[in-house]
């Protein structure tokens, strides 16, 4: 099939953008759409023009590397699924298409559709771990998780920070990224200790990056390739004026050792 | 980090200078308005009980001077924290994305809560004319008397673009409220499986009543069937 690629070029972060026009004549059903992209590539090389930057690993849908917006949908229109495993039988001859970058105050373009989405990286240094001991590896299911808590512990760490939920958020808030980093520690007892701190410190490191508020519009939810649900922004939100308006302050002896 | 711990006060500002704050703020002021406006539609609908029933309820409503204005502050408190709390999120939005999309390719149907902005400013300014036209009488398409709201409404609804304001204004709140009835509950993090449909129901529900209730008044004076 043939198709016509408007794609949005960007030399560096501080360098004005524009959509560049592409005629890709070969593209076959069984590619991805980055292997159909990587041909595109390939002909602009052979040209002496420089290839279209986007940022790939993986290519299983599970490493969270990449990401564009396809005629305005993070990922493009398929549910449930990462740009590297959109193929290219859900396309047909003749089709246009508009690849953008994420588009954030908090996410800067690198160069064409890569973004630096350092921000992320920030709000998990901020709160998202867990301490633990040091030592020989402890038991396996020593500490007993119910089923149901397990679950929803998994459901919200399917995260892989593709950054498609602050993509595709009207507020390009970051939220269902941090909501699903605060569930899934957040629900577990080894998540426990430092439930507290966790959410003062992440919900503040996002708004440090610049995100927007959410207003549960759910358009997140319908991008995330993972189908995080918007559920993880109200326990988010329950955490964090739970530990803003009644956290414990530190006891006397504390504060004088610390 | 200070190892003293934040007084009551500061904890509060502190709370509100983050966006999860400042969303609690919108979901507490708000309830607080949605609740007044069930009370008005109550109040209104009395309309069809008679001239005598209205106008004395609002006599009754206007006996306890002290507890009317204690109501008045409330209401004006939060409608400025909603009003002042709900610009400031808007400018953080449209800050948090410089440069637009080129292609938008929405994927959930959101009217409603896309619109929130939207319907809230013009809500703003409904309230803004509704006090000045019913409750103080400064702008009077039609003849005013003071504390007789039966004749009043009877009197400026039969002019059909103030009647039409009305309506608009309304169908906008059921709109507003269809969104942030359902909403407010996950702002302040209130969410369950079983319950959390049901209150997407219950704010749909409550959007379609307030809706109707509200407008049903100008309707029925415009129609002739309250005069």
């Amino acid at each position: 099939m043939r198709l016509t690629l408007n794609v949005w070029r960007q030399k560096g972060k501080d360098d004005a953008g524009g959509f560049v026009k592409y005629d890709v004549p070969d593209v076959s059903e069984h590619m991805s759409f980055l292997e159909m992209l990587d041909v595109l590539n390939q002909r602009l090389i052979l040209k002496g023009e420089a290839p279209v930057a986007f940022d790939h690993d993986c290519r299983e849908g599970i490493c969270g590397m990449c990401g564009f917006m396809i005629n305005g949908q993070a990922h493009g229109p398929l549910r449930g699924t990462t740009v590297c495993q959109l193929h290219m039988r859900h396309y047909k001859d003749g089709d246009e298409l508009w690849l953008e970058p994420w588009r954030a105050a908090a996410f800067p373009v690198v160069r064409d559709l890569a973004v630096d989405r350092s921000a992320f990286d920030k709000i998990v240094a901020a709160g998202g771990y867990v301490s633990v001991s040091t030592g020989s590896a402890p038991d396996g299911n020593a500490i007993p998780v119910p089923k149901e808590i397990a679950d929803r512990a998994m459901d919200a760490a399917a995260c892989i920070g593709c950054g498609a939920c602050v993509a595709s958020c009207p507020n390009a808030s970051a939220s269902l990224f941090t909501g699903a980093k605060i569930a899934h520690l957040g629900f577990l007892p080894q998540g426990q200790p430092e439930r507290e701190r966790r959410a003062l410190a992440m919900v503040a490191q996002m708004d440090l990056e610049q995100f927007g508020g959410c207003t549960l519009f759910g358009e997140c939810q319908d991008a995330c390739p993972k189908g995080i649900s918007i559920d993880v922004i109200a326990r988010m939100n329950r955490d964090y004026w739970l530990s803003a308006l009644f956290s414990a302050p530190p006891s006397a002896g504390a504060a004088a050792s610390g | 980090m200070s190892s003293t711990a934040p007084a009551a006060t500061q904890r509060i500002t502190l709370f509100y200078q983050d966006y999860v704050g400042k969303k609690v703020a919108m979901a507490l002021s708000g309830v607080v308005l949605f609740g007044y406006v069930i009370i008005h539609m109550a109040g209104n609908l009395q309309i069809f009980a008679g001239r005598e029933q209205l106008n004395a309820y609002a006599q009754a409503l206007h006996a306890n001077v002290p507890l009317l204005w204690i109501a008045r502050i409330v209401l004006l408190l939060a409608v400025g924290i909603h009003f002042y709390t709900g610009i400031s999120l808007a400018g953080a939005s449209r800050a948090a994305r410089p440069v637009r999309y080129q292609v938008k390719g929405q994927r959930h149907p959101n009217l409603a809560g896309r619109t929130m902005a939207l319907s809230g400013l013009v809500l703003a300014a409904f309230i803004v004319f509704h006090i000045l036209h019913l409750t103080t009488g400064t702008v009077q398409p039609a003849p005013f008397a003071d504390l007789r709201p039966y004749d009043n409404m009877v009197n400026s609804f039969r002019v059909i673009p103030v009647a039409g304001f009305y309506v608009l204004s309304v169908c906008l709140l059921g709109l507003h409220l269809y969104h942030g009835a359902w909403s407010m509950f996950q702002s302040v993090g209130f969410n369950h499986p079983r319950y959390t449909p049901a209150l997407r129901r219950f704010a749909a529900v409550f959007a379609f009543l307030l809706a109707i209730g509200f407008s049903v008044v100008p309707i029925a004076v415009l129609t002739g069937m309250v005069r």
